[in-house]
C-alpha cells in the first residue's frame, strides 16, 4: 500500500516538509518510490510563474531531442533549476543521468491567442515530448504547465530526498501547495509514469487503494480526451475523470463525488436533485470506482480537495492550524508537521464527504 | 425363419420405453389417466399360466398391463408424469439410445417440437471463472454485511455532453427533457406470450413480479411476449411492472392501443421482437389446437394456426425500424417509456447495434441478444439443432464495437439465451455482466420452476403440440389445472431471491457493490481460443 499526503501553506514549504510528513508513515509503505507535485512555486522558481515549466528525467540524448523540439516549436527557454545531485553510490535510487526543470516563454504567436489555446499547446506539447521520449528511449515528461514542478524516482524516499538535496534548509524548491507520495504502484511494472501523484491541464492527484473498475474507467475514457493515455497506473483514471467532471463538462466541484461514488440508487430516488443524480449515474456509470480508494487532489485554483471511497475502505485524515494545513494517509505524519494544532480540529472524511480548502486555508465539507 | 415387416412401428424404434412392471402395478389406472399423449393404455395380454399351477386344459391366461403405443401419433416423449402419478414405482419411462424417431421423423415431413438445441453443445460461460479475487491488494466485500446497488438502465442513456444540464450557481438542474431510463434489477423474465403458456402459467409469472416489486424490493420486470395482455391487467398499476412486447405478428396490440386512454400508469417498456434466439429467421407460430376461445379473444384472431411473418411487414432496414416502430411507439406513451429492441444473436449484431448507437433521434432504449441455447414454444427441429449464434461472444463484439467508439451504455445491453442451464443463472449473469451485459433475461428456467419436465436432451419437448403434461404451455383446461399457479409463483419468488444472493456472493470476492458491467479482467478462462476472443485473461 502507498501513503499520500498534502501540504498547503501561506508560506512556501521545501520538500523537506513533505518527506517529514511521509516518513513516520514509512510502515505503511515499502520505500520503492517518491513522487510530488509542487505549485504555487517560489525560491527558483519565484519568477515567471506564468511561464509554463517543464519537468522530466532523461538521458543525454534525450535531453538534446527535446531541445531540438523545444527550439523548433518556437518555445523560448527561460529560467532553470539543476539539482546539485549527491552522487553517492550507497544511495537507493534509479537515476536518470538528466534532470530538467526549466520554464520557458511561449513560442510569439500564442502571446495573442486564447487561454485556452494555450492550455492545449502545452498538454500537446507534453504529449509529443513523451512520444518522442518513448520513442528513442531516452526518458519521462511528468508535468509542462505554468507554476507547477514535479519530481519523481523510483528507490528509497530519504535516498532519494537526499540525492536532490531536497532535504538542505538551503534547497531553492518551495511552494505554497505540495502533494506528494511514497511507494510505486506494485500492481503494474515500476515504471515512473506510474507514480503519483499524476498531473493533466493544471489538475495534480495521487491516490491510496486500488481501482477495481480500472478496466471500465480505462476503456471509457481511452476516447473520451486525447489526453487520457498512458494507464500506467489504475489510479490515473481518477485524475482524468476529475479533468473531465471539472474541466470538459464544467460542473461544479461536489459532482465530482457524485461521478465515482454515485449514491445508491434507492437514496437517489428519495433526493430533491434525483433527476440531475440519476442523469449523471446513467452517463458516467463507466467513471465510477466502486474500490478501496482515499484521493487528494489540487485543482488549477489551488483548491486542494480529498475524498474517499464509498465504503470507506482507504484511510486519510485532514489536520490543520492558521497557517497550514495537511492531508495525509496516517495521523503520525501530521503529528510531525502540526505537533501543536488542535486534534478535535481533525477531520476523517466520510465515505460520503468531499473535503476541499481553498487557497486561503478555509475548509468547506460537503456530504452528498 | 417368419417374415418381418421393418417398416412397422416397434417400441425398441422410440426414442422413449416403457418400464413398466406387473408383478407392482395395482392397476390404479393413474398413469394412463394422466398420459396426455394417450402413449399408454391397458391392455389384455395373453400369458403362459404359471407351471405349478394345476393342469387344466387352459394354457393361456390373461393379464392386464399397461402397453406403450406405437401409433407415431401417441408417441412417448419420456415426460415422466406416469411416473410420477404411480403410487407403487410400477412405471417410468427409459431413454433408449437405440432409437430411431429422428429417422423415423424425417419420413414424415419436417418435424416441428418446442424446447432447446438438442443436440449437446459446449457452453462458453462453463469455461469462465471469476479469478480476480480481492485479496489484500483490496478487501473483499462482506455478501451478508455490505449493501449492494443491483440496479441496471433500461432506456436510452445520454452522453455526458449532451446531457440537458444547466449550471446553477454550486448545482446543476435540468433544463430539458431526455430519453426516459428505467433503473431495474438486471433479471428480466423474458417474454413468453399467453398462448405460447397457459394463463396459469403467465399468471405465475405475473404475480411472482408483482410479489417481487412490492413485498421484495426487487424491481424485475416481466416482458409481455407477443401474445396480448389481459385486460384488467393494461388497466393496473401492476401494468408499471410489465414490458409491453410487439412482434412481427402484432397480436394483442388492437387491445393495447384501444386501452391506452384507460391506463392507470406506464407500462415498463416496449420491446420490439425482430428475432429469437432459438429460431433465428423464423416468426413465432401457435398451433391451432392452441388458440382456444380465450386466446382468440385476447388476440383478436380466429382459430387456425398463428404464424407470425420473419419479419416487420414494412421494415426492410434497420434506418426504417427506428424511424416507423421506435419513434411511433414512443410518441404511443409520450415518450415517457423506453422502447427496446430484441434480435436474435448473429454474426450482424454488431453492425445492428453500431447503426442503433449512431441514430440520430437517440431512441432506441435497449439491445436485447438472444443466443442459440434459447427455448421456444414451437419451432422446426431443424432449426432449434442447427441455427443461431452463441450469446457470449456476440455480447462480448457488441460491448468492444461500442467501446471502441466510446459509446458503451448509451444502449444498453441485455442478453438471454440459455441462461440458467445448469441452475446457475447468477453465475452466467455475473459472467456476463463483466463481459459488458447490463441485464440479462430468462426464460426457460421459469418454467422449470413452475414444474416444466422438458430437458435438452429429447425429454418431452412437447410445449408445440398443446398436450403439455405440466399444463405450463397448453389450453387445454385439464391440463392447465395439474399448475398450482401459486406454488409455481412462490418457485419463482424464491429463484430470484436465491440469484440476488448468489450474484451478491460473486461481487463480494471481488470487492464491487454494484454491478460490474465490462469488468473483464474480474474473469479468466482455461481455453486459450476463449481467451483470445474475448480478451480475457487465460489461466491453468
Amino acid at each position: 500500500m502507498c501513503r499520500i499526503g498534502a501540504i498547503k501553506s501561506r508560506s512556501p514549504q521545501s520538500p523537506k516538509a513533505a518527506l517529514q510528513l511521509m516518513l513516520p508513515q514509512q510502515e505503511g509503505h515499502d520505500s520503492s518510490g517518491f513522487a510530488m507535485v509542487m505549485q504555487d512555486l517560489y525560491g527558483a522558481f519565484a519568477h515567471d510563474k506564468e511561464k509554463p515549466l517543464l519537468s522530466m528525467a532523461c538521458t543525454v540524448r534525450g535531453l538534446a531531442l527535446v531541445n531540438e523540439y523545444m527550439d523548433h516549436h518556437g518555445f523560448a527557454q527561460l529560467g532553470q533549476w539543476v539539482p546539485d545531485v549527491c552522487k553517492d553510490k550507497s544511495l537507493n535510487i534509479h537515476a536518470m543521468p538528466r534532470y530538467v526543470f526549466r520554464n520557458y516563454d511561449y513560442p510569439e504567436i500564442f502571446h495573442y491567442r486564447s487561454q485556452a489555446e494555450r492550455e492545449d499547446l502545452l498538454m500537446d506539447t507534453r504529449l509529443a515530448l513523451r512520444e518522442l521520449l518513448h520513442k528513442e528511449k531516452a526518458g519521462f515528461v511528468y508535468s509542462f504547465w505554468p507554476d507547477v514542478l514535479t519530481l519523481k524516482e523510483i528507490g528509497d524516499p530519504a535516498d532519494i530526498a537526499t540525492y536532490f538535496g531536497l532535504w538542505q534548509d538551503n534547497c531553492r524548491l518551495s511552494a505554497k501547495n505540495i502533494v506528494v507520495q511514497c511507494r510505486q504502484n506494485t500492481n503494474y511494472d515500476i515504471v515512473r509514469y506510474a507514480a503519483h501523484p499524476f498531473f493533466l491541464q493544471g489538475f495534480t492527484l495521487c491516490v491510496n487503494g486500488e481501482n477495481t473498475f480500472f478496466t471500465r474507467n480505462r476503456e471509457y475514457q481511452k476516447s473520451l480526451y486525447r489526453g487520457y493515455l498512458g494507464f500506467e497506473s489504475d489510479s490515473q483514471t481518477l485524475l482524468y475523470t476529475l479533468h473531465y467532471v471539472l474541466r470538459e463538462l464544467k460542473w461544479p466541484l461536489p459532482y465530482f463525488k457524485h461521478v465515482i461514488t454515485p449514491l445508491p440508487y434507492d437514496e437517489q430516488k428519495k433526493r430533491h436533485d434525483a433527476d440531475v443524480l440519476l442523469l449523471i449515474r446513467e452517463s458516467l456509470a463507466n467513471l465510477e470506482i466502486n474500490g478501496p480508494n482515499a484521493l487528494i487532489a489540487l485543482l488549477p485554483d489551488k483548491t486542494m480537495i480529498s475524498c474517499c471511497d464509498a465504503k470507506k475502505l482507504r484511510p486519510c485524515v485532514i489536520g490543520h492550524d492558521d497557517d497550514m494545513a495537511v492531508i495525509s494517509s496516517e495521523v503520525s505524519g501530521l503529528n510531525v508537521l502540526l505537533p501543536n494544532r488542535d486534534i478535535s480540529c481533525d477531520i476523517y472524511p466520510t465515505e460520503r464527504e468531499l473535503v476541499a480548502i481553498d487557497d486561503n486555508l478555509e475548509i468547506t465539507r460537503w456530504i452528498q | 425363419m417368419d417374415t418381418v415387416n421393418v417398416q412397422d412401428l416397434a417400441v425398441n424404434d422410440l426414442a422413449w420405453m416403457i418400464d413398466y412392471s406387473y408383478d407392482l402395478c395395482v392397476h390404479c389406472g393413474a398413469c394412463v389417466a394422466s398420459c396426455s399423449f394417450n402413449a399408454i393404455s391397458f391392455v389384455a395380454q395373453h400369458t403362459l399360466l404359471p407351471p405349478e399351477l394345476p393342469k387344466s386344459s387352459k394354457k393361456l391366461a390373461q393379464k392386464i398391463i399397461v402397453k406403450q403405443s406405437t401409433d407415431p401419433t401417441k408417441i412417448c416423449c419420456g415426460c415422466g408424469i406416469c411416473a410420477k402419478v404411480c403410487p407403487c414405482g410400477a412405471i417410468t419411462p427409459i431413454h433408449n439410445p437405440h432409437n430411431r424417431e429422428p429417422f423415423l421423423n424425417q419420413a414424415q415431413g419436417p418435424r416441428r417440437r418446442g424446447g432447446r438445441g438438442n443436440l449437446s453443445k459446449k457452453r462458453t460461460l462453463d469455461a469462465l471463472f471469476v479469478g480476480r479475487i480481492s485479496q489484500m491488494t483490496d478487501p473483499p466485500l462482506d455478501a451478508e454485511r455490505h449493501t449492494f446497488d443491483l440496479r441496471a438502465p433500461f432506456g436510452r442513456v445520454l452522453a455526458a455532453k449532451d446531457l440537458p444540464l444547466e449550471v446553477h450557481g454550486n448545482s446543476l438542474r435540468v433544463c430539458a427533457s431526455h430519453p426516459p431510463v428505467a433503473w431495474i434489477y438486471p433479471l428480466i423474465f423474458s417474454d413468453m406470450s399467453i398462448g405460447a403458456l397457459s394463463t396459469r402459467a403467465w399468471e405465475a409469472i405475473a404475480l411472482a413480479t408483482g410479489y417481487l416489486n412490492e413485498e421484495c424490493g426487487l424491481p424485475v420486470r416481466m416482458c409481455s411476449g407477443e401474445g396480448g395482455v389481459p385486460q384488467n391487467l393494461l388497466t393496473s398499476d401492476k401494468l408499471a411492472y410489465t414490458i409491453l412486447q410487439i412482434a412481427s405478428g402484432h397480436f394483442g396490440w388492437n387491445r393495447i392501443v384501444r386501452a391506452i386512454p384507460q391506463m392507470r400508469t406506464d407500462p415498463a417498456g416496449v420491446l420490439i421482437k425482430i428475432g429469437q434466439g432459438a429460431k433465428p429467421g423464423d416468426g413465432g407460430w401457435l398451433s391451432a389446437n392452441k388458440v382456444s376461445p380465450h386466446i382468440q379473444a385476447i388476440r383478436g384472431v380466429p382459430q387456425t394456426t398463428l404464424h407470425s411473418p420473419p419479419n416487420h411487414q414494412g421494415l426492410y432496414s434497420i434506418e426504417e425500424s427506428v424511424q416507423k416502430m421506435h419513434l411511433s411507439l414512443n410518441q404511443a406513451f409520450g415518450f415517457r417509456v423506453p422502447v427496446a429492441i430484441k434480435c436474435a444473436a448473429s454474426s450482424t449484431s454488431v453492425a445492428v447495434y453500431n447503426n442503433l448507437l449512431r441514430d440520430p433521434y437517440r431512441i432506441c432504449g435497449g439491445f436485447f441478444l438472444d443466443g442459440l441455447d434459447g427455448g421456444t414454444g414451437a419451432a422446426n427441429t431443424v432449426a432449434l439443432n442447427h441455427t443461431g449464434h452463441p450469446i457470449t461472444s456476440k455480447l462480448r463484439d457488441c460491448y468492444r464495437a461500442a467501446t471502441t467508439q466510446g459509446l458503451q451504455g448509451q444502449i444498453p445491453l441485455w442478453v438471454g439465451g440459455g441462461l440458467g442451464m445448469h441452475a446457475d443463472a447468477a453465475a452466467d449473469a455475473f459472467k456476463l455482466i463483466c463481459l459488458g451485459a447490463n441485464g440479462v433475461f430468462v426464460g426457460r428456467v421459469l418454467l422449470q420452476l413452475l414444474g416444466c419436465v422438458g430437458n435438452e436432451h429429447g425429454r418431452c419437448n412437447q410445449c408445440h403440440s398443446g398436450k403439455c403434461p405440466t399444463g405450463i404451455c397448453t389450453q387445454d383446461i385439464r391440463l392447465v389445472q395439474r399448475l398450482d399457479v401459486d406454488r409455481g409463483a412462490e418457485n419463482i419468488v424464491n429463484f430470484v431471491l436465491n440469484f440476488d444472493r448468489e450474484l451478491k456472493k460473486l461481487l463480494a470476492p471481488v470487492g464491487n457493490s454494484s454491478l460490474p458491467v465490462g469488468r473483464s479482467d474480474a474473469l479468466i478462462t482455461n481455453d486459450w481460443a476463449i481467451a483470445q476472443s474475448l480478451g480475457i485473461a487465460f489461466a491453468c
